[in-house]
C-alpha cells in the first residue's frame, strides 16, 4: 500500500455525505462522491477506487444494480449502508458480491472497523499473502496445522466445526451470509438448512467463547449471517 | 264533508318509496280494449306519433298490424327494432328482442300484445315480463291488452264466451301501470269494421262473427272492460285521497283467507277471492293445508296446487302452506293467529253420504269459526277419485294382501273346526273376529271387507249347525256379520289414518332434520361470507342435484368460485345467473324465466340485497319436481343468504371496531410523535448548537459531556422510531413470521450485544441450559421482543441492580424469565403495561409506552404467552413461554 486508499461514496443524502467526508478525512483517507447510481457506476469504472461505500436507496436506481454493474469488471470491496429491518436486501446485496454492510444509524467506530477490515482483506488477496495463523483475542487459530488454542489450551474441533470456523476465519471481520456458510461447509444441496448452522455455531461458541450467551468473537448478524471479529 | 286527517306515516313512507321507484323506472301505458279489432294498436301508434313530435325518441319494439292497412300506414317514420329469429322445433319464430331494446335505451318503446307467450328459449316465458324489465330499466313503454287476458277475469270470460284464454297477465300490471287508456268502440261499429274486413280477412271474418264476436259476448266483454277501468280509476281516486289525507270512510280491518285445494276449481276460487279482497280493499292470504293424504297424491295434483298458489301470489296474495291432518282446524288456527276476518273456500259438491261420512270442511268450519265469516263458493264437482291413488302400487299390494287375507281366514276356519265341539258358536265368532282384526290392522279397507265376508261365510258353513251348509237358521247371524264387517272397516280406517299420520310425521321430521343439518352446517362454516362446500353438499344429497355457488365481485358481476359446488355452471348461462342476481328472482329450468336453461338459478336474497346465486342442476328428471322440495329449497336459500348477511354484518362491525382502535392508535402515535420524539430532538439541537456557539468557552470535559448527551439522545430517538415503525407494522397486520430453527441462547446473545452499553454497569447473569430444544421462531422479531424487555429492565433497574435471564423447558415449550431489580409494579399495573402508550409511573418516562405492547404482539404471533409479575424479593419478572414443535429437525453428524 503505497498510496492512501481511495474511497468512493455513493449516497444521495447530503448530510450523510458530509458526515462521511469528515470522518474519512480525519482518518486521512481520500474520497470521491457520487449522488446517484449512474454516477456511482461511472466513477467506479473511471477511478477504480480501493473501496465503495454504497447506499442501497438511491434516487435513480436500486443500489443492488450498482453492485451488479461494478462486479462485472472489478472486485473492489463494497460496503453497503442500509437501514435496520431491510435484512432481505442486505442478504441479496451480500449474495450479489457486496463485502459487508453497516446498518443506519451507525457510529464512526463501527464504520471505520468495517472499512479497515475490507481494505485489509482486499490487500491480502491482492498481495497473495494469505496467512495461516489468526489471532482473535485469546483464540489462536492455525489453519495449516488445524489447531485451535483458547488461552493456550488446545481445543478439539469436529471436522464440520473446523470447516465452519475456517470459513469464518478466511472472511475475518466480514459478515458471511447463512447461505454462503451452508454452501461452504455442507455443500450447495443444504443451502436452506439454517438449523445446521445454528446448532454447530452454538457448539463452536461453547468451545471457544468464555460466555457463549454473550459471545465476543463469533457474532450473529440477525437475519443475515455470522461474523468473526478480530478486534 | 271532507275532514282532513294526518296521513299514516307508514303509508306515507310506502308511497314515498313507490314514487322514488317511479322516478328511476319507466312509465307504462296500457291501451286497454274489450276485444280484438277495437283499435288499440292504432291508438297506440297515434299516441306515439304525438310523442315523437314532442321530441321523444320512439322505437317500435313489436307491433302486430295483422295486415290492417290503416295501422300499417301509421308505422311510417318510426325506427323498428328487428325481431330476433328463434328456431323452435324446426319452426322459425320471430320474437321481440329484449336485449337489443335494453341496449338501445329509447325514450319510448312500443310493445304490442302484452299477453303474448314467448318462444321457450327467450329469457322470459311471457311478454309482460319483458315489459316489466324494460320499465325497471327506466324505459317508457306503450303496450296493448284485451280484457279477456286479465288473470282475475279469466274464468268469468271463459264462462261467458266459452273460449278459455290461455295467455293471461297478472292484474297487478294493470293496477300498477302509469296510465290506462280504454279504447272503446260501440259494438255495431266493431261489427261494421269486421264486415268491412278491417279486422280479419273476409273468410275468417264470417267465422269470427259467429263465434267470439257474437253480440252477446261483445256486450259482456265491453262491460267488463269498462268496469275494470272504472275500478282502476277508483283506485287512483283512493290513492289521491290518501295523498291528500282525505278519508271518506273508516277502513274496515278486513283480512281474507282463501283455502286452496288440489281441485282444478281452486284457480276460480282464488280469482273470486281476489275480487272480493279488492272490493273490501283488504289484504288476503292463500292458504294450503298439506295433509298426509295430499303427500301421496299424484304429481299432477301437487303441480296443480303449486300452480294455484302461484296464481294467488301473482294476484297479490300472501301464500302460506300449513301442515296438518284436520283441514278445518288447521285453517281456523292459522286464521285466528293472523286476524283473518273471512275465510273463502269451495263448497264440496260430492254425494251427500260421502260428505256425511267424511265430514265436510265447510260444515266443520261453520261449526267452529266463531267470529270469522265463512264464504263458501260453489264449484264444479270434485273428481277426486282419480287424484288420490289408493296405494303406491295397487296391483302388487292387492295380490299379496289377498293371499294374507285368505291365509288368515283359513287359519281361523281350521281352528274353529277343531274347537267347534268344545265351544259355542258365539265364542267361535271371536276367533274369526280376531282374524278380521289382524287383516284390518295390516291391510286396507278392501281386504278387511273381503276378510269379513269370507269369515262370515266360513263361520256359517263350518261352525253353525247344521254344519257344511250355508243355511242360516237364525237371523242373529246376520247381526254377527254386520258386527264383524263394521269392526273390520273401522279398524282398517283408523289404522290407515294412523299410518298416514305417522308417515307424514316421519316426513316432516326428515325435512326438519334436513333443515337443522343445513343450518348447523351454515353455523359451522368458517368463512360464512362466501359459504364453503359443506352446506351445499347437504342440499346436493337431499335433492339429488348438483349445486354451484356464484358470488359477485366488486363490480357486482357474478362468477363461480372455483372450489364451491359440485358442478361448473356453463359459461353460456352466466348471463342468466347475472340476471337472477340483479333482479332477485329465480330463473332457469322449471321457472317462467329462461326456462330453456340447463340449471335452475336461485337468488340468495338477504334482507338488504342479493348476496349471490345458487345454481342447481338436477341429476335426474324427477329431482326437484315436488312443490315441497321447491319450497324447502327456497327456505335453504334464504337461510344461507341470512347467514351470509349476518357474517357480512359481523365483519363490518369488526372493521368498525378496528377502525375505532386504529383511531385510538393514531391519536396515541400523534402524542408520541409530538412529545416523545421532540424531547430527544430538543436535547440534540440544544447540545449541538451550544457546542457550535460556545466552543471557546467550553472546556474539553464539558464538550465531551454535550457530545455524549447528543449520542445518547440520538440512540433513544432511534429506539423510539424503531418501536413506532414496528408497532405500525404489527398493527397493519402485515406481520409475517419468518420462522427458523434457532437456539434460544443465540437470540439472547444477539439481543444482549445489541443492547450494548445500555445495560452497563448493571450485572447481567445468563443461565440457559445447554440441552434446550431448538425454537422455531422469527429470529428478528423475537430479538426485538427481548430487547424491549431488556430496555425496560435497564430503565427501571438502578445502576447497581442485577438483571437475571434464565430458561427452562415447561409444558412442551421453553419458559424464559427476565428478572430485574427495579421497583416492580404497583398493584394492578401488571395488566396495564401491555397497553399501547402506557407508561409506568415509576420509570424515567423516556419511552413512548410501545415496547411492551410490541413484545406482547410478537409473543402472541408465535402462539406463546407473556406475563409480568412482581418478584418476591422486589423487582419485576417477565416470563415468556414459547411453544416448541415436538418434531425437532435432524442435524447430520451431530454429537
Amino acid at each position: 500500500m503505497l498510496n492512501t486508499p481511495e474511497i468512493l461514496i455513493v449516497e444521495d443524502d447530503a448530510q450523510i455525505r458530509r458526515f462521511l467526508r469528515t470522518t474519512l478525512a480525519a482518518e486521512k483517507l481520500r474520497y470521491h462522491e457520487a449522488v446517484s447510481a449512474a454516477e456511482g457506476i461511472a466513477q467506479a469504472k473511471a477511478r477504480q477506487p480501493d473501496l465503495i461505500l454504497l447506499d442501497l436507496g438511491l434516487p435513480d436506481a436500486d443500489g443492488l444494480d450498482v453492485i451488479r454493474a461494478v462486479r462485472e469488471t472489478s472486485q473492489t470491496p463494497i460496503i453497503v449502508l442500509s437501514a435496520r429491518g431491510q435484512e432481505a436486501d442486505k442478504v441479496t446485496a451480500l449474495d450479489l458480491g457486496a463485502d459487508d454492510f453497516v446498518s443506519k444509524p451507525f457510529g464512526v467506530g463501527e464504520l471505520l472497523a468495517r472499512i479497515r477490515a475490507a481494505l485489509r482483506r482486499s490487500a491480502t488477496i491482492r498481495d497473495g499473502a494469505v496467512g495461516t495463523v489468526y489471532q482473535a483475542g485469546t483464540i489462536t487459530i492455525n489453519l495449516e496445522a488445524r489447531t485451535i488454542r483458547v488461552a493456550g489450551q488446545e481445543v478439539h474441533l469436529t471436522p464440520i466445526e473446523f470447516r465452519l470456523l475456517e470459513t469464518l476465519v478466511r472472511n475475518a471481520g466480514r459478515v458471511v451470509t447463512q447461505r454462503q456458510l451452508l454452501i461452504e461447509v455442507w455443500g450447495p444441496q443444504h443451502s436452506e438448512q439454517g438449523q445446521y448452522l445454528r446448532v454447530y455455531m452454538a457448539q463452536l461458541r461453547r468451545k471457544l467463547e468464555a460466555d457463549p450467551a454473550r459471545p465476543r468473537y463469533l457474532l450473529t448478524e440477525p437475519g443475515v449471517g455470522y461474523r468473526l471479529t478480530t478486534e | 264533508m271532507v275532514e282532513p286527517h294526518r296521513p299514516d306515516p307508514d303509508a306515507l313512507l310506502e308511497r314515498m318509496k313507490h314514487e322514488a321507484n317511479q322516478g328511476s323506472r319507466g312509465r307504462l301505458k296500457i291501451f286497454f280494449g274489450a276485444s280484438p279489432g277495437v283499435g288499440k294498436t292504432y291508438a297506440m301508434l297515434q299516441a306515439a306519433h304525438l310523442e315523437r313530435k314532442a321530441g321523444v325518441e320512439v322505437l317500435v319494439g313489436v307491433v302486430e298490424t295483422h295486415g290492417r292497412a290503416e295501422t300499417e300506414s301509421l308505422l311510417e317514420g318510426f325506427d323498428i327494432l328487428p325481431r330476433k329469429r328463434i328456431d323452435h322445433r324446426g319452426m322459425a319464430l320471430d320474437e321481440f328482442d329484449l336485449d337489443a331494446a335494453l341496449a338501445l335505451r329509447p325514450g319510448l318503446i312500443l310493445v304490442d300484445e302484452l299477453a303474448h307467450t314467448n318462444a321457450p328459449s327467450c329469457r322470459h316465458r311471457k311478454r309482460w315480463q319483458d315489459v316489466l324489465e324494460l320499465v325497471d330499466a327506466g324505459i317508457n313503454v306503450y303496450t296493448t291488452v284485451n280484457v279477456q287476458h286479465l288473470d282475475s277475469l279469466n274464468d268469468v270470460i271463459a264462462q261467458i264466451t266459452g273460449v278459455v284464454v290461455r295467455e293471461t297477465i297478472p292484474d297487478s300490471i294493470l293496477d300498477e301501470a302509469g296510465d290506462i287508456e280504454l279504447i272503446d268502440l260501440p259494438i255495431d261499429e266493431l261489427h261494421r269494421r269486421i264486415q268491412e274486413g278491417k279486422v280479419y280477412l273476409p273468410q275468417q271474418a264470417k267465422l269470427a262473427m259467429e263465434s267470439f264476436f257474437r253480440t252477446g259476448n261483445l256486450i259482456a266483454l265491453r262491460e267488463l272492460a269498462l268496469r275494470r277501468t272504472a275500478d282502476r280509476v277508483e283506485t287512483q281516486m283512493d290513492a289521491y285521497r290518501g295523498r291528500h289525507a282525505i278519508r271518506s270512510s273508516w277502513p274496515v280491518n278486513e283480512r281474507l283467507m282463501v283455502s286452496v285445494g288440489p281441485s282444478p276449481f281452486s284457480a276460480k276460487l282464488i280469482r273470486s277471492a281476489k275480487r272480493m279482497a279488492d272490493r273490501l280493499d283488504a289484504p288476503w292470504i292463500a292458504a294450503f293445508v298439506e295433509t298426509s293424504r295430499y303427500r301421496k297424491a299424484k304429481p299432477e295434483v301437487r303441480q296443480r296446487v303449486l300452480a294455484s298458489m302461484r296464481i294467488a301470489s301473482e294476484l297479490g296474495a300472501e301464500t302460506v302452506t300449513l301442515a296438518g291432518e284436520d283441514v278445518a282446524a288447521t285453517l281456523l288456527t292459522y286464521a285466528s293467529s293472523r286476524n283473518v276476518t273471512k275465510i273463502v273456500l269451495g263448497k264440496q259438491t260430492g254425494p251427500l253420504w260421502k260428505r256425511v261420512w267424511r265430514g265436510s270442511v265447510v260444515d266443520e268450519l261453520l261449526g267452529n269459526s266463531g267470529d270469522i265469516g265463512i264464504i263458501a263458493i260453489s264449484g264444479e264437482p270434485e273428481n277426486l277419485a282419480n287424484d288420490w291413488p289408493a296405494g303406491t302400487a295397487p296391483g302388487a299390494i292387492a295380490w299379496r294382501g289377498s293371499i294374507f287375507t285368505l291365509a288368515t281366514v283359513l287359519t281361523c276356519t281350521v281352528l274353529s273346526i277343531g274347537l267347534r265341539d268344545a265351544l259355542d258358536p258365539v265364542n267361535l265368532v271371536m276367533v274369526f273376529l280376531l282374524g278380521v282384526l289382524a287383516v284390518a290392522i295390516h291391510l286396507n279397507r278392501t281386504q278387511s271387507f273381503l276378510a269379513s265376508i269370507l269369515s262370515v261365510a266360513a263361520f256359517d258353513y263350518f261352525c253353525v249347525p247344521p254344519y257344511n251348509t250355508f243355511v242360516v237358521s237364525d237371523y242373529e247371524y246376520i247381526l254377527t256379520f254386520i258386527v264383524i264387517l263394521t269392526v273390520g272397516l273401522l279398524v282398517s280406517t283408523l289404522t290407515g289414518r294412523l299410518r298416514l299420520q305417522a308417515n307424514s310425521a316421519v316426513e316432516r321430521e326428515a325435512r326438519t332434520h334436513l333443515l337443522y343439518r343445513f343450518v348447523q352446517a351454515l353455523a359451522d362454516e368458517r368463512h360464512p361470507r362466501e359459504l364453503g362446500d359443506h352446506p351445499w353438499r347437504i342440499v346436493s344429497e337431499a335433492f339429488q342435484v348438483d349445486t354451484a355457488i356464484l358470488l359477485p365481485d366488486q363490480d357486482g358481476k357474478v362468477t363461480q368460485q372455483a372450489d364451491l359446488g359440485s358442478f361448473t355452471a356453463p359459461e353460456t348461462e352466466l348471463g342468466i345467473a347475472q340476471w337472477v342476481f340483479d333482479h332477485g328472482q329465480k330463473a332457469g329450468e322449471g321457472t317462467d324465466t329462461l326456462s330453456g336453461a340447463k340449471a335452475l338459478y336461485m337468488p340468495l336474497r338477504g334482507a338488504r340485497q342479493a348476496l349471490g346465486v345458487l345454481a342447481i342442476r338436477p341429476r335426474s328428471s324427477d329431482a326437484l319436481t315436488t312443490p315441497e322440495q321447491q319450497h324447502l329449497l327456497e327456505v335453504f336459500c334464504s337461510q344461507a343468504a341470512l347467514s351470509m348477511e349476518r357474517a357480512q354484518a359481523t365483519e363490518e362491525a369488526q372493521t368498525a371496531k378496528l377502525r375505532a382502535e386504529t383511531e385510538r392508535m393514531r391519536s396515541g402515535l400523534l402524542s408520541a410523535v409530538s412529545h416523545d420524539l421532540r424531547t430527544p430532538l430538543a436535547t440534540i439541537t440544544g447540545a449541538a448548537s451550544s457546542l457550535r456557539a460556545q466552543r471557546q468557552h467550553l472546556d474539553t470535559p464539558a464538550q465531551l459531556g454535550l457530545i455524549e448527551c447528543i449520542e445518547q439522545e440520538a440512540e433513544r430517538l432511534a429506539r423510539l422510531v424503531n418501536n413506532l415503525l414496528e408497532i405500525t407494522r404489527i398493527e397493519s397486520g402485515s406481520i409475517e413470521l419468518k420462522r427458523e430453527w434457532i437456539p434460544l441462547e443465540e437470540i439472547v446473545g444477539s439481543s444482549l450485544i445489541r443492547m450494548g452499553s445500555a445495560l452497563e454497569p448493571r450485572p447481567v447473569q445468563v443461565d440457559i441450559p445447554v440441552d434446550l430444544p431448538l425454537l422455531f421462531v422469527d429470529e428478528i422479531l423475537l430479538e426485538q421482543a427481548l430487547i424491549n424487555i431488556l430496555d425496560n429492565a435497564s430503565r427501571y433497574t438502578p445502576a447497581n441492580g442485577a438483571i437475571h435471564i434464565s430458561a427452562s423447558t415447561q409444558n412442551g415449550g421453553i419458559l424464559l424469565a427476565i428478572e430485574d431489580s427495579g421497583p416492580g409494579f404497583r398493584p394492578g399495573e401488571e395488566a396495564q403495561i401491555w397497553e399501547k402508550f402506557y407508561r409506568g409511573s415509576a420509570g424515567t418516562g423516556t419511552g413512548a409506552g410501545l415496547g411492551l405492547a410490541i413484545c406482547q404482539s410478537i409473543v402472541r404471533a408465535h402462539h406463546g404467552t407473556i406475563e409480568a409479575a412482581n418478584r418476591p424479593g422486589g423487582g419485576a419478572t417477565f416470563r415468556i413461554w414459547l411453544p416448541v414443535p415436538p418434531q425437532q429437525p435432524e442435524i447430520p453428524d451431530h454429537a
